[in-house]
């Protein structure tokens, strides 16, 4: 793309009082969730084009964005919708694209965070960036090629990442005249690949993403297709019940001490709720002490709240005087986390240099930082067949692999696919200080 | 705002989001420091780290590199607002720097570029390793691409093609000497989100913010008020307008836009029907080029 200054132009304001403006508002401040998603696939799947058309049919593209598109797609029949997702100069230059990109939009039902992962080389540890915080992610298949190697991997990825909601979204369906034979073909493959993933939630949409087809509007080019389009799905999936409420689990971030006249006795327990339901009078434990006590108060942005629940970032204040610091879990007594040295996780490995046996590590688990050794890299995984290979005894860039570490310190940790925030950690390369490694706890051998 | 059904609103979500990323900073970096130059995303921003550390005051120092080229408002303001929170402010000076000679004025007037270099400066003088910024994702296609915690080498530089993955909430803020940390507290924000939240959290903005009546050249296809900074030109006529600022940058280029909206509300409705960004609509210096924003961040800009 070019650069080119906008055409000059004051628009008119805009009258606040209208009904319109009113209108546009109350659907601004209604009462929304958030909806996290991630995208994958390759370049040639469409789907830059399917994010360019999400934004502008949701009227998150202004129209300072949109001339400059029009004006670089100049000639073509259609304005190039791929192109508002277009990145940095350095990507145009190179004609690649740069890791993770957020885009942001929403409809009076949701707003949405989308976290686009591009399909080329670093896809593994691109797509594991985005999906690590996506409720659903939405892998995309070209119907005239059907299920590939890729979108495989792409669907395995979210699974191992364990985001609750999967979309295959057949694109392209205008180059396979709306055949609904194609569209169930690759559907019913899908559909037994991702029975062997654990997936506990799938839908297959049959789109154009080029004329807008099923994606934001049911489109009548497809009549024999009874399901939603893409955007109402994402509207109505429902995620409340995706999180953990039963497991209190709460990671003491930072401890506050105002040490001031108004404030002398104030010792509070900052942190971000991992999991659980905190109530004011529950009888908690604080670990690794293992002593008991009280929650005399919880404190939210707005004052004293009754309870707390992930994700919300609150302060927890004990009735007992204990010695609490940060890296500490308060739980329930009768439901704790395991307290373990000994770390069994699937690791994403993100660097050149080999993940090896006797390698030291820095691990971050929760607010707890210790350091770690490999005690045993025990396979690799082949993403695209699932195959397991223990004879490979190293993990390369972009593997995933089951890895046992022993940690310095006790980790207070859960299974992952039982708590997705206390069965993750990172590692990070104590020398260059990088981020090396993505890890999600299992059962231990 | 909660619900019996456990679910956290947009504004909550982000909120906390922002509070955990902050809380993160000042357990594991030794000096953060908050920049602050009161416009409303730092505005904002200065709101998150009170609720994060409340009733403990605010525990790192708040610096304002200050162009030189200030609203009169923002300044009071900001003053007005250190005051009340009883934090430090430290004041990174262009002006200043002009004078020693450690930067030269640019011959577009343009203090955009030569504020990194002060800033750059300031870090190293007082030692800070963590730098809390307010800009979001949704501003521009360079910040769509940046970690909340972005790392920075001794240059204060960005690569954008050498980014630490950036996994869950799990932040890495490790750096050797000299190295430092972006922090973008406010990186899933939304122009709109932000607004509604100085809406539902009655956060005092400066007036600036609001539309009254200005004295107004129009320039380029923007419409600039006339201020110690801006006189008519030759050719140019001074109308009186209702004009607002949507961004409050530097007083020699920042554009107002027509407006009506003189409470925080009629602000949000004016947002909710606009079609054009903010940084187009307001910004003389982000036309220049497509890609402004990616070469002042790799020279070590916010």
């Amino acid at each position: 793309m070019a650069d080119s200054t906008p055409q000059p132009r004051i628009d008119q304001p805009v009258d606040v009082h209208s009904a319109a403006a009113e209108q546009a508002r109350e659907i601004a401040v209604a009462r929304k969730d958030i909806l996290r998603i991630a995208t994958a696939g390759s370049v040639d799947d469409g789907k830059s084009t399917l994010i360019g058309r999400l934004l502008y049919d949701s009227k998150a593209v202004f129209e300072d964005q949109y001339e400059a598109v029009e004006r670089a797609s100049a000639g073509g029949d259609y304005v190039n919708l791929a192109l508002l997702t277009d990145g940095l100069r350095a990507e145009r230059e190179q004609g690649i694209t740069i890791d993770v990109a957020y885009r942001y939009f929403a409809t009076p039902r949701r707003t949405f965070i989308l976290a686009d992962t591009p399909g080329h080389v670093q896809y593994t540890r691109n797509m594991v960036t985005g999906a690590s915080t996506a409720d659903l992610a939405i892998v995309l298949v070209d119907a005239r090629k059907g299920m590939l190697e890729q979108s495989r991997r792409h669907a395995f990825l979210a699974s191992l990442l364990r985001v609750p909601h999967l979309v295959v979204a057949v694109n392209k369906m205008d180059l396979v005249d709306w055949s609904e034979q194609t569209f169930e073909a690759i559907r019913d493959e899908f559909t037994a690949f991702a029975a062997k993933l654990d997936v506990p939630d799938l839908t297959v949409v049959p789109i154009s993403a080029l004329n807008g087809d099923n994606v934001v509007r049911r489109s009548e080019r497809t009549p024999w297709y009874e399901g939603p389009s893409l955007l109402h799905h994402l509207e109505h999936v429902h995620v409340a019940s995706d999180r953990n409420l039963v497991d209190v689990r709460f990671p003491v971030q930072y401890v506050i001490r105002p040490q001031s006249d108004a404030h002398h006795d104030f010792r509070g327990y900052a942190g971000t709720v991992a999991s659980g339901v905190l109530r004011t009078g529950d009888e908690v434990q604080v670990l690794p002490s293992g002593l008991t006590t009280t929650i005399a108060g919880i404190d939210g942005p707005r004052g004293p709240v009754d309870e707390a629940f992930a994700p919300m970032a609150v302060t927890v204040r004990l009735a007992d005087d204990l010695d609490v610091s940060r890296g500490d879990l308060i739980c329930r007594p009768s439901n704790a986390p395991h307290v373990t040295q000994e770390l069994d996780a699937l690791v994403c490995w993100m660097t050149d240099e080999p993940l090896r046996p006797r390698q030291r590590l820095a691990v971050k688990h929760t607010t707890r930082s210790v350091r770690a050794v490999v005690k045993d890299v025990q396979y690799r995984l082949d993403v695209n067949t699932l195959h397991r290979e223990p004879e490979a005894g190293e993990l390369g860039l972009n593997d995933i692999g089951r890895v046992r570490l022993r940690a310095t310190q006790p980790l207070f940790v859960d299974e992952y696919s039982r708590n997705r925030v206390t069965g993750r950690f990172i590692l990070v390369d104590e020398a260059t200080n990088a981020t090396v490694g993505a890890g999600m706890l299992v059962p231990g051998s | 705002m909660t619900t019996p059904d456990y679910r956290l609103t947009q504004l909550e979500t982000l909120e906390a989001e922002s509070i955990h990323m902050i809380r993160e900073v000042v357990a594991e970096l030794e000096r953060p420091v908050l920049l602050f130059s009161g416009g409303k995303d730092s505005i904002v921003m200065l709101e998150l780290a009170r609720k994060a550390f409340a009733p403990a005051r605010i525990p790192f120092p708040v610096m304002h590199v200050d162009t030189g080229l200030n609203f009169p408002e923002v300044l009071e303001f900001r003053d007005k607002r250190v005051a009340e929170l009883g934090v430090q402010l430290v004041v990174a000076s262009v002006p200043d720097a002009i004078a020693a000679g450690t930067v030269k004025e640019e011959p577009n007037g343009s203090r955009n570029r030569i504020q990194t270099p002060v800033l750059l400066d300031a870090v190293e003088e007082h030692g800070f390793t963590a730098l809390f910024g307010g800009a979001r994702r949704d501003e521009d296609k360079a910040r769509a691409k940046e970690r909340a915690f972005s790392f920075r080498d001794e240059f204060g530089q960005w690569d954008p093609k050498s980014q630490r993955p950036e996994l869950w909430d799990l932040y890495n803020g490790r750096i050797h000497l000299g190295e430092s940390i972006r922090v973008f507290p406010l990186s899933n924000w939304t122009e709109l989100d932000i607004w509604q939240y100085i809406a539902h959290e009655q956060i005092a903005i400066p007036p600036l913010y609001l539309a009254q009546e200005r004295e107004v050249v129009e320039r380029q296809g923007m419409l600039y008020a006339v201020n110690e900074f801006i006189r008519a030109r030759e050719g140019e006529q001074v109308r009186r307008e209702s004009v607002r600022y949507r961004t409050v940058g530097d007083a020699n280029l920042t554009a107002a836009v027509p407006s009506t909206a003189t409470t925080v509300d009629e602000v949000i409705a004016e947002i909710a029907v606009t079609r054009m960004t903010e940084r187009g609509a307001t910004r003389g210096d982000d036309k220049v080029s497509d890609a402004a924003m990616e070469d002042r961040k790799k020279e070590g800009y916010f």
